[in-house]
Formats: C-alpha cells, sequence, structure tokens
C-alpha cells in the first residue's frame, strides 16, 4: 500500500507536449480516476506511473520513493490493459501465475496465491482452461488475477471495461469496485466513461489537452464545476450553456438576462463576480423542469424531440427567442412535437462562468 | 454452389483457362508423368520402344548390402599382414563379380568399417545416389536450422526502432534479390584457391599464417563452402518471414510481461517464441523443402564435384535425365525426392502440431 505524488509531471514527445505539468497527490487506498476525452493525455500519464512511458520532467513518487528513473517492475505496481494483454498460448493458472513464474517463486507458494486470487474473482473454475475459451469479462478477470497476485502498492487500470459490452461492463464495475473495499489498495483507473468516473472513484481527476482541469470527488464534481469544460463533461446529458449578459450586482446574488431569458438572480453563494459582465450560464438538463407560463426566469420554446427512456425524458426544445436547450424531466411523459412548453429552474442550481 | 461454379461462369472459366493449362501443362502433367516414366527405361533420343520395367529403376538406386569380408590367411590360417602390419582383405569386386553372389552383381563399394579382424563392406547399386542422398540430407539437417535461427537473430536485431535501421534491412535482404547464379558465380571468386577474398582475408587476419585452401577443390571443404554461401544467400528472405510474425505479436503483451518484471530471455520465452509458432513452423518447412532442391549452386560452383562430394538428389536427377539422356533414371530420382520431402513435410507438421 502506497501513495502516489506527482509533482509537475510533464512529458513530451519531440516539441509536441502532451502532458503539461501535472502536480497530484494519491493517498494511499484511495480509488482515483482519470477521465477525459480521447488524446487529453490520461492514458499516457498513467502509462508514466507503469513506467512504460518516460517522464520529461517532473518527478514521481510512489511510496515515499522517487521513482522516474525505475524500472516497470520495482515499482511495486501491478497493470490491467485494455485489451485484457494475456498470453494467448498460457493456461489461465499459468497467466495468472505469470509474475511469480518469472520471479522463481516456489511451487506451492505460487499455487497458494493463484488460488488465493482465483477465490477473490470467483474464477477457480476457469484456471485449466485457454485464454481462447474465456469470454471477455472473464479474460478481464484473468488480468486483473494477474494484478492481484503481484501483491501491488498500487494498482493501475487503462480503461479495463471498453472493449465488453454494456451489461458485463456494469457487472465488471461493480466487481471492480468490491475489489477495492476488499484489497484495499490503492488504485488508479483511467477511463472516458464518465458512469464508471462517478461510481467507482474517491477522487476523480479530469484532464484536457494534458492539464488537469479540476480534482474533486465525484458529487464534488458535479455540483461544483470548476470551469465550463468540467461542467459539460460531467454529467448526461450534457450541461446547457447560454451566453447571458450581467445586469446588475448585489449583496444576495447576480443577476444576468439572455435574449432567450428574462432576467434572473443567482444567489452568490461566496462567490465573486465583480469583474464579470459577460457570461456563460450553465443549467443542468435534470434541473429544468415543466412551469406555468408566466415564471420569471423561464425559458419559452417549441418541442423539437422527445427520448422517453422510462425512468426520464429527454426533451430538446426550440426557444422561441432563439439558441436550444436540453432538459431531462424525471418522470415519463409523452409531449407532441412542435407544442410549446416552458421550462423553469431553480437558480440556486444554476452555475454561471467566465465566457470562454 | 457446384453447378453455378460450372455451369453459369463461362467468362470466368474462360479467363482462368490460359493460366490453368500452364500450370496444368508445366506442373501436374509432368509431376504424373515422373511417376509413370519412372517405371519405364524411357530414354530421351533412342531408337528401342520404349517399356515398361516395374520397379527396377527403384532398384537400381536403392539397391544397398553388406558384405563382410576375411582378412587372407596363409596356409596355417595365420592372418597374413603387410610391412606395415595392415591387415589385408580380398577386393570387392572379387565378390560384387563373382558368379557366386549374384545378388551383389553391378553393385560397388561405398564405404567400409572394421569390426575385429573382418571388414564390414556396404556396397551399392549406385554409390553416386547415395553420395547424392547423403550430401542433401547434410545439407539439410545443416541449413534448416542453422539458416532459420540465424534469419530469426537478426529478425530480432532489426525488430527494432533505431536511427537507420533500415539500411541494415536492405543489407541482409540484398543477397535474396541477387539471382543464386550470379551469387554462385562471386562466391566461386571468394572461394578460389589461389588467389580468392576469403584466403587473402584469412591470411591477412593471421598475419599469413593461415595456409591457403582450395575451398571447392577440396573433397572436406566443398559441401561446406557451398552450405555456408547457401545459408548467407537466403537468410534474408526467412529474415523477412520472422519479421513479419514478430510484428503480429501485440506491444501490450511486451509491456504486461516487462510490468511482471521478465528479463529479456523471459520475455521471448513466454511472449516472443510462443507467438512465432505458426511463423516457425512456415520456416522451416520452407526451408526444408528449398534445401532439398539444391541445384542451381551445385551446377555453378562445383558440378558435384571433387569426387562426388557435392553431389545432390536433384542436381543427379538433372544430370542423368539430360547429361545422360536417361530420363526414366532422372524421374525415379525426383520421385523419391518428392516422396522424401513429402515425408519429412508431414513428420514436421506433426510434431508442431498445434496441441490443445
Amino acid at each position: 500500500m502506497a501513495d502516489v505524488s506527482l509533482k509537475e509531471v510533464r512529458k513530451s514527445y519531440g516539441k509536441v507536449e502532451v502532458i503539461k505539468g501535472v502536480d497530484l497527490d494519491i493517498k494511499d487506498g484511495e480509488f482515483v480516476v482519470f477521465v477525459g476525452p480521447s488524446g487529453c493525455g490520461k492514458s499516457t500519464l498513467l502509462r508514466m506511473i507503469a513506467g512504460l512511458e518516460d517522464i520529461t520532467s517532473g518527478t514521481l513518487e510512489i511510496g515515499g520513493r522517487i521513482v522516474n528513473e525505475v524500472q516497470p517492475k520495482d515499482r511495486g505496481i501491478a497493470m490491467v490493459f485494455q485489451s485484457y494483454a494475456i498470453f494467448p498460448h498460457m493456461s489461465v493458472r499459468e497467466n495468472v501465475g505469470f509474475g511469480l513464474t518469472i520471479a522463481g517463486v516456489a511451487k506451492e507458494e505460487k499455487e497458494k496465491k493463484v488460488m488465493e486470487a482465483a477465490r477473490i474473482l470467483q474464477m477457480e473454475h476457469l484456471l485449466d482452461r485457454r485464454p481462447s475459451q474465456l469470454s471477455g469479462g472473464q479474460r478481464q478477470r484473468v488480468a486483473i488475477g494477474r494484478a492481484i497476485v503481484r501483491d501491488p502498492a498500487v494498482f493501475l487500470f487503462d480503461e479495463p471495461l471498453s472493449n465488453l459490452d454494456a451489461a458485463l461492463r456494469m457487472d465488471m464495475r461493480m466487481e471492480i469496485g468490491k475489489l477495492h473495499k476488499q484489497l484495499d489498495a490503492t488504485m488508479v483507473y483511467v477511463t472516458h466513461d464518465q458512469v464508471e468516473a462517478m461510481t467507482l472513484a474517491d477522487k476523480i481527476v479530469v484532464l484536457r489537452d494534458g492539464v488537469v482541469q479540476q480534482i474533486g470527488a465525484p458529487m464534488e464534481l458535479y455540483h461544483n464545476p470548476a470551469n465550463l469544460f468540467v461542467a459539460g463533461f460531467i454529467g448526461s446529458p450534457s450541461m446547457n450553456f447560454m451566453d447571458v449578459e450581467v445586469v446588475e450586482r448585489s449583496a444576495e446574488g447576480i443577476t444576468v438576462k439572455a435574449p432567450a431569458l428574462d432576467p434572473v438572480t443567482l444567489p452568490a453563494a461566496g462567490r465573486d463576480y465583480a469583474s464579470m459582465a459577460k457570461g456563460k450560464l450553465g443549467i443542468r438538463p435534470q434541473y429544468l423542469s415543466v412551469s406555468k407560463n408566466g415564471t420569471a426566469g423561464a425559458l419559452h420554446g417549441t418541442v423539437a424531440l422527445v427520448e422517453r427512456l422510462g425512468t426520464e425524458t429527454v426533451v430538446n426544445v426550440e426557444l422561441t427567442r432563439g439558441g436550444r436547450i436540453v432538459a431531462a424531466l424525471s418522470e415519463d411523459r409523452p409531449l407532441d412535437l412542435g407544442s410549446q412548453i416552458a421550462l423553469g429552474f431553480d437558480p440556486a442550481r444554476a452555475h454561471l462562468f467566465e465566457a470562454a | 454452389m457446384g453447378s453455378k461454379l460450372t455451369q453459369s461462369n463461362r467468362a470466368g472459366w474462360a479467363f482462368a483457362l490460359p493460366g490453368f493449362g500452364l500450370i496444368a501443362l508445366f506442373i501436374i502433367v509432368p509431376f504424373f508423368f515422373a511417376f509413370a516414366l519412372s517405371l519405364t527405361d524411357q530414354r530421351l533420343i533412342s531408337p528401342n520402344p520404349t517399356q515398361y520395367v516395374g520397379l527396377e529403376n527403384y532398384r537400381n538406386l536403392l539397391g544397398l548390402a553388406v558384405v563382410t569380408l576375411e582378412p587372407e590367411r596363409d596356409e596355417s590360417g595365420e592372418i597374413v599382414r603387410d610391412e606395415d602390419g595392415a591387415l589385408q582383405y580380398p577386393r570387392v569386386r572379387s565378390i560384387t563379380r563373382s558368379d557366386e553372389y549374384s545378388q551383389y552383381a553391378g553393385m560397388r563399394e561405398w564405404f567400409r568399417w572394421q569390426s575385429g579382424d573382418n571388414a564390414r563392406v556396404v556396397v551399392a547399386s549406385d554409390v553416386i545416389f547415395m553420395k547424392a542422398l547423403v550430401n542433401t540430407l547434410t545439407f539439410v539437417i545443416v541449413v534448416a536450422p542453422v539458416q532459420g535461427g540465424l534469419a530469426l537473430v537478426l529478425a530480432l536485431l532489426i525488430n527494432q526502432r533505431l536511427r537507420g535501421i533500415n539500411v541494415f534491412r536492405t543489407v541482409f535482404f540484398m543477397p535474396v534479390v541477387v539471382s543464386i547464379v550470379v551469387v554462385s558465380l562471386l562466391w566461386r571468386f571468394i572461394y578460389d584457391g589461389n588467389d580468392g577474398l576469403l584466403n587473402n582475408l584469412l591470411s591477412g587476419l593471421t598475419f599469413g599464417l593461415f595456409e591457403p585452401v582450395d575451398w571447392l577443390g577440396n573433397t572436406d571443404t566443398a559441401l561446406g563452402s557451398i552450405i555456408a554461401m547457401s545459408i548467407w544467400q537466403a537468410v534474408g528472405f526467412h529474415m523477412v518471414i520472422w519479421l513479419a510474425g514478430l510484428q503480429t505479436i501485440s506491444p501490450t503483451l511486451y509491456e504486461a510481461a516487462a510490468i511482471e518484471g521478465a528479463s529479456k530471455w523471459q520475455t521471448f520465452r513466454y511472449v516472443t517464441w510462443p507467438g512465432l509458432r505458426n511463423t516457425a513452423v512456415l520456416v522451416l518447412i520452407v526451408i526444408t523443402m528449398q534445401s532439398f532442391a539444391l541445384f542451381a549452386q551445385i551446377d555453378v560452383m562445383t558440378n558435384g564435384g571433387p569426387l562426388d562430394s557435392t553431389q545432390t538428389l536433384v542436381f543427379q536427377a538433372v544430370e542423368r535425365g539430360y547429361g545422360k539422356q536417361d530420363i526414366s533414371g532422372g524421374s525415379t530420382i525426383s520421385v523419391i525426392l518428392f516422396l522424401l520431402v513429402l515425408t519429412i513435410s508431414l513428420i514436421q507438421r506433426y510434431l508442431t502440431r498445434e496441441r490443445t
């Protein structure tokens, strides 16, 4: 078990910098998830922690030891790959025990550890099979088993569920969550799937173009996104944004308006909007509700698209005074295309960002 | 499906006809012709009608026997020795030409060994064929593993990302592109006994201590010289096949092995080699078949000499069929060669089969 700490970590390929100075502290036993769109550098960062990529500058510490120049095998880590990376010619037993075979561990001890890992992952019955006889989920189990057997201080997962189908992905997600509680190990997990991030993480690191956007607990990111990018990235459907003008500032809050929106006052809630003249108002689709005509701050428009998911109804609204907005109504609600609709929201739950 | 393929596809068949025709005329028909001719006494040009002779051609080639010669004794029964104390034996031809031993008629001594006071002599119907057979097998047994192994080493070396690696790839592959006849001619100069490059090089390296060797004119070195040259010539081809195999191995497997702490040798042993299994089978079978077909080098460099020390099966088949106009004899050698290669290929396939 160990802390992981990154200080001003950078990575360049030639002149192209892909990781632009990451500072991050991961506490012992913490489950940290790196999320971000494709190409944001999240996998590269993980591979740098693993030692599969060199660190151009900055320091990486695992368990209080600087490991920049340490070989992957000596970093006390284990890694699970998206493509499983299990050896096709070996049985499951041999795959799981591979690290021990390499290290020349005695047969009985190896067998014991392999059985232990198999028990944790409930795959004792698979031990004598070949990888070609396994399903995707079982293969990923083998890969995780191989990681467990190494008894690492830090587990690294590189999009481990991306190759699985939706149902299996949910099962394995829960398995990994359970595994974390059971092993109480430090885990670093890379994904582009925000559901995985939200459900598994103690702490989420949002990355964009090699720069950390925000680090925080899932709900903190959801309720208090640090910037437009995080606000738009976390949450599904994405947050609605609307260009607004500041009309008035007072001790209670800030009043903004937009062509499509009547003036609305957001509570200051300790924030300082002093220098802001224009901004972007963010409203989560879930916080929009159908309101009666005439409500202050209401958004009027016509229904352009309806997606009924059973538990919620996602409505795409063409606003009368320009623009579009998406609302996720928390019930099944049949709406006619082209019908008039008015949406209202609680100003306390809206976000105001500096215009980009 | 069958009717569709044969009937409603006339244009297709018409297009395929020239190709099929040529293949049939020059490969399929001659193949069966060889079987048929090997059972006759057909000559290239002969006034006599062709006759069916059954397996006589095979008997003439494969006839083999061991004759035990007792040492000469004087009247008192004492063994006669010459001035050097060596035993005296009757001449082999006293047996092979005697009417008493008609089963040995026409046979000649191939080789002999000492067994107590007696000499055991192996006599063969066709000593040159036997030498050709042994030389060919020697060639195959040396070339297959050495060329295959060397090609693998080269492939591993050039399968790296280094500056200028393409120069090496080109250099190693170049001999493959050059005609074997040209290569053989060049190597005749290299192997020249008086002023050859190899002799000059060796005497230069040993400061003149090395006695020049007539590499191709010496029965001890001729076959070895041809083996060395042949390995050099085609090693690049097999290197490319190995390289193709190497590049099918997923890089994540290497990364997984690195994280598990595998050394270079262990990585090769557990990741690379198992991943090359199918390639290995292919390379081995291709080299074996090519080696059995050894002809051009012999034809250009030694003509089977000196003293039949570089005779090979294909060279003998051509020599007999066209040199001596003995078409049936040449065909018989071809058929024997075919059966030999077939058997060995089947054995190789069996030994390298996928075990489940």
